[in-house]
């Protein structure tokens, strides 16, 4: 058992932190379990693919001036995420005008949002298949040699880029939850969307900042995701359940929990694969998940199931 | 006579979903629960039954020969087993906990229907599986007919221990529970008990459901098994009206005369390459099926007084 | 001046069953208003529906002479309606500064600090730790934050619903004295209210709801010591006094 692992996981298990960050907001501010966070991971991914393609290029990442050295991509990789989030953003908030906010004006149990959810997630899953087909597509056909770190351990600069891109994220959205007026905003929202337009906050407004939050995340997992591995119409329903393990676990509604929860996921799976087989790499988080719903189910950082 | 026989064949497949839905009404329509891994249970039940009954065969457990009876038996046995595993673990949790933990169950079981080869012979899946009135099969007609007289008996009496047992005091303790949790609890009802109870018995319903249909068809594979099914599961049910027996059957019975409709006109009509992505619409049409009944029909087509209505507009 | 002006409202949580039953009341500016009653009238859902938490099916509501029937609860907090809910009244996962924070935010930002700066002076319980959880403090001092909170943004109107409920009577004193020094500040005080004594020695004028409906209208000072009340909230009749 190498090192590597320890790699593998990280890398992997920022893919997952991010989305579950996502998928912990909108739980704490809009109380559901929103089973379409994995597909807008998907759909982040492709429509970063499409705007990439759009502003054209040999191979989509690459761009007319060639890869950005040391990394496997052009400029126009970082520029179409740009376009790319926007687009999930806009899917996001369709989806909610649409479909939660209707539900939520009914006073629908939360159970009949996350079964709504639920139905959304399939039409939008298979909708990419429809649109792409299920074959799987790469943003750049650049190979990468893995750099060594030492310690046996080994790293291509995408995924370095991609570590540290997501420390900084992840930072960048703790101080924006705790040191800002949008930030308190979404935490009182979160204690008690009643009690916050008491106090004369827009919740309307706090619920459209976190489907643009959570969609803008789930975008930069997906389009990171695409990257290091491949894009596939499956790629966010396959990190569903890594997603509500590691959001559980980390504690809903706290960020810095989600990607504590994503990376220990991430790790579990690389552990998994290299005792158990790649095929099952999926049994990690469903073992986490059981042991936290057995052992603690409110989470590290969380308030209480 | 061909025409007789295939539709034969399609309502005892539709009859197997419907069994698939009574149950699900059990831990939806009469408990509230929210089972989100319906193919885990139905799938689990399949290879249960195929194991027991099945001849021997190299790389893999069997040659147990046990009678269908005895499959299909072990096969509700061990639905409700995982029921009850998957209840206790969440039934005293957040609702949604139980949503995401039968997604859980959903996506392990078929990791190891996929991959335990000595257990479920992996992806090539279980076959020669033992059908009833296996006699009668060179004849088309005959072993259509029968097989859905089976089927059909396994709905009827299905529906009609379920009607009963809603009206035994048991239903009535379960409907106390659903109405007002807390006057239920003071006069002695456990709610959590009489849950996790509407949990199993759905969950061996679903079993079953699974070995009939895998007796029916003679092999299972992990395909079968897919959240695909699920989700028809419950566009059926809630197409149907949840909460209500009939509206199980019928729903299910509707929603898979759409799904083979359109599955032959998708065959007829589109180009050999393109008919995977063809079929990826049909289940952006069940999606979106599911979202709008829940926006603009949520009590489905045969509506139940009481019951899951209540869920859909409450207010603060 | 008219500062709140409630005319044959309606609300409840069911159109078919109305809790509150075309119940008219006006509220000249600097009043200090008093809705008692017995369990079950109906007062909070009175309240609550003015200050739009409950849903209103009939009547109409004016702030200040302005039509704000049916208006969402944070249009009310914006146009200068303050409003104290009895229970869960303040966030108690955030500090106490960030409750008074997020109430300031009404305000144009030059006079936020201040005003932030004066209340924790107004409240030393609060002023003497606030970076403290809102969770961490007692019953009694969640009032004062409570209170705060909605006086922060200078609201001509202030609802408080049963202000004094859950706390020891040295307490209820220090909660009315303040109230008494900012009805003495102009505002416009309506409170619903269980302890009578107290909400009649502050009030200037009482009325009393009974299922739903008005029963009496009346300067508080006339009410003090009269058996009317009694016979009010045990389910009597006002005609029954005469």
């Amino acid at each position: 058992m190498t090192l590597q692992i320890l790699v593998n996981g990280l890398v992997a298990g920022t893919t997952i932190g991010l989305g579950a960050i996502g998928l912990s907001l909108t739980y704490s501010i809009l109380r559901f379990a929103n089973f379409t966070q994995g597909d807008l991971i998907a759909w982040g991914a492709y429509l970063t693919l499409a705007v990439a393609g759009a502003i054209g290029g040999l191979l989509a990442g690459l761009g007319p001036a060639g890869p950005l050295a040391p990394f496997s991509f052009g400029w126009t990789l970082p520029v179409a995420l740009l376009g790319g989030m926007a687009l999930t953003v806009l899917l996001a908030l369709g989806l909610d005008a649409v479909l939660f906010a209707r539900l939520r004006a009914r006073g629908a149990d939360a159970i009949i949002l996350v079964m709504a959810g639920f139905g959304a997630s399939m039409a939008l899953r298979a909708g990419l298949e429809f649109i792409f087909t299920s074959a799987p597509a790469y943003f750049t056909r650049e190979l990468q040699i893995a750099r060594p770190l030492g310690a046996g351990m080994r790293a291509t600069p995408d995924q370095l880029l991609v570590l540290g891109l997501t420390a900084a994220l992840v930072v960048a959205l703790h101080l924006l939850v705790t040191r800002t007026a949008t930030g308190r905003a979404m935490r009182a929202v979160g204690e008690s969307p009643a009690l916050a337009a008491v106090y004369g906050l827009d919740v309307a407004g706090v619920v459209r900042i976190t489907w643009v939050i959570g969609a803008s995340l789930a975008c930069v997992a997906g389009t990171m995701s695409g990257l290091l591995v491949q894009i596939r119409p499956t790629m966010g329903f396959d990190l569903l359940l890594p997603l509500f393990a590691a959001t559980i676990l980390g504690g809903i509604g706290s960020i810095p929990g989600a990607m504590i929860g994503g990376l220990v996921i991430g790790l579990s799976e690389s552990l998994a694969v290299q005792v158990l087989g790649a095929e099952w790499r999926a049994a990690a988080a469903f073992v986490v998940l059981v042991v936290v719903l057995l052992v603690r189910p409110s989470g590290l950082f969380g308030r209480g199931a | 006579m061909e025409i007789l026989a295939y539709a034969a064949f399609f309502l005892t497949v539709a009859m197997t979903y419907a069994t698939i839905c009574l149950g699900l009404n059990v831990q939806w329509g009469q408990t509230g629960l929210f089972n989100v891994g319906v193919a885990a249970f139905v799938g689990l039940g399949a290879y249960v039954s195929a194991i027991l009954t099945t001849p021997e065969a190299t790389g893999r457990i069997g040659g147990f020969g046990l009678p269908i009876a005895a499959g299909w038996l072990g096969a509700a046995a061990a639905g409700g087993v995982l029921a009850l595993l998957v209840g206790a673990l969440t039934i005293r949790l957040r609702s949604d906990y139980l949503a995401i933990a039968t997604f859980g169950v959903a996506v392990a079981l078929q990791l190891v229907f996929q991959n335990a080869e000595p257990l479920t012979g992996g992806a090539f899946g279980i076959g020669f599986i033992p059908r009833p009135f296996a006699a009668l099969q060179r004849e088309a007609l005959a072993f259509a007919l029968t097989n859905l007289a089976l089927s059909g008996a396994v709905v009827l009496a299905l529906y009609l221990a379920l009607e009963r047992l809603a009206r035994s005091p048991w239903g009535r303790a379960l409907r106390a529970v659903r109405e007002d949790e807390t006057a239920a609890e003071s006069l002695g009802k456990s709610p959590l008990r009489l849950r996790l109870e509407a949990f199993v018995l759905g969950g061996m319903v679903m079993g079953l459901a699974g070995a009939v249909q895998a007796h029916f068809i003679g092999f299972i594979a992990p395909a079968n098994y897919l959240p695909a099914l699920t989700f028809q599961v419950w566009a059926m049910l809630i197409l149907g009206g949840s909460g209500n027996n009939r509206g199980a059957i019928l729903g299910a019975v509707v929603v898979w005369a759409i799904w083979a409709a359109t599955a032959a006109l998708i065959a007829q009509l589109v180009p050999a390459g393109e008919q995977a992505r063809a079929s990826s619409l049909q289940l952006v049409a069940i999606g979106v099926a599911l979202c709008a009944i829940l926006l603009w029909r949520p009590q489905g087509l045969l509506p139940e007084h009481r019951a899951i209505s209540r869920h859909l507009s409450r207010r603060p | 001046m008219t500062a709140l002006s409630i005319r044959g409202l309606v609300a409840g949580y069911d159109p078919d069953l109305p809790i509150v039953k075309e119940v008219s009341i006006e509220v000249p500016e600097g009043q200090v208003l008093a809705i008692l009653g017995p369990n079950g009238a109906g007062k909070s859902t009175l309240i609550r529906a003015v200050a739009g938490m409950v849903p209103t099916f009939g009547g109409e509501v004016r702030l200040a002479g302005r039509d704000v029937t049916g208006a969402p609860a944070h249009a009310l907090a914006r146009a200068g309606l303050g409003f104290v809910p009895q229970t869960e009244n303040v966030f108690t996962r955030l500090s106490i500064r960030e409750n008074l924070q997020i109430a300031a935010e009404l305000l144009p930002r030059p006079a936020r600090a201040e005003r932030i700066a004066a209340m924790l002076a107004m409240f030393p319980d609060l002023g003497s730790r606030p970076e403290a959880a809102a969770g961490s403090l007692s019953g009694g001092q969640r009032q004062m934050l409570a209170a705060a909170r909605a006086l922060l943004s200078a609201p001509p109107v202030l609802i408080l619903d049963e202000p004094s409920a859950g706390l020891s009577p040295k307490l209820v004193g220090q909660v009315f004295q303040t109230l008494r020094r900012i009805a003495e500040d102009g505002v416009t005080l309506v409170l619903v209210e269980q302890n009578v004594r107290a909400a009649l020695e502050l009030a200037d004028r009482a009325v009393v709801l009974v299922d739903g409906r008005l029963a009496h209208d009346a300067p508080a000072r006339d009410l003090i010591g009269n058996p009317l009340l009694g016979r009010l909230f045990l389910g009597g009749r006002a005609e029954q006094a005469a």
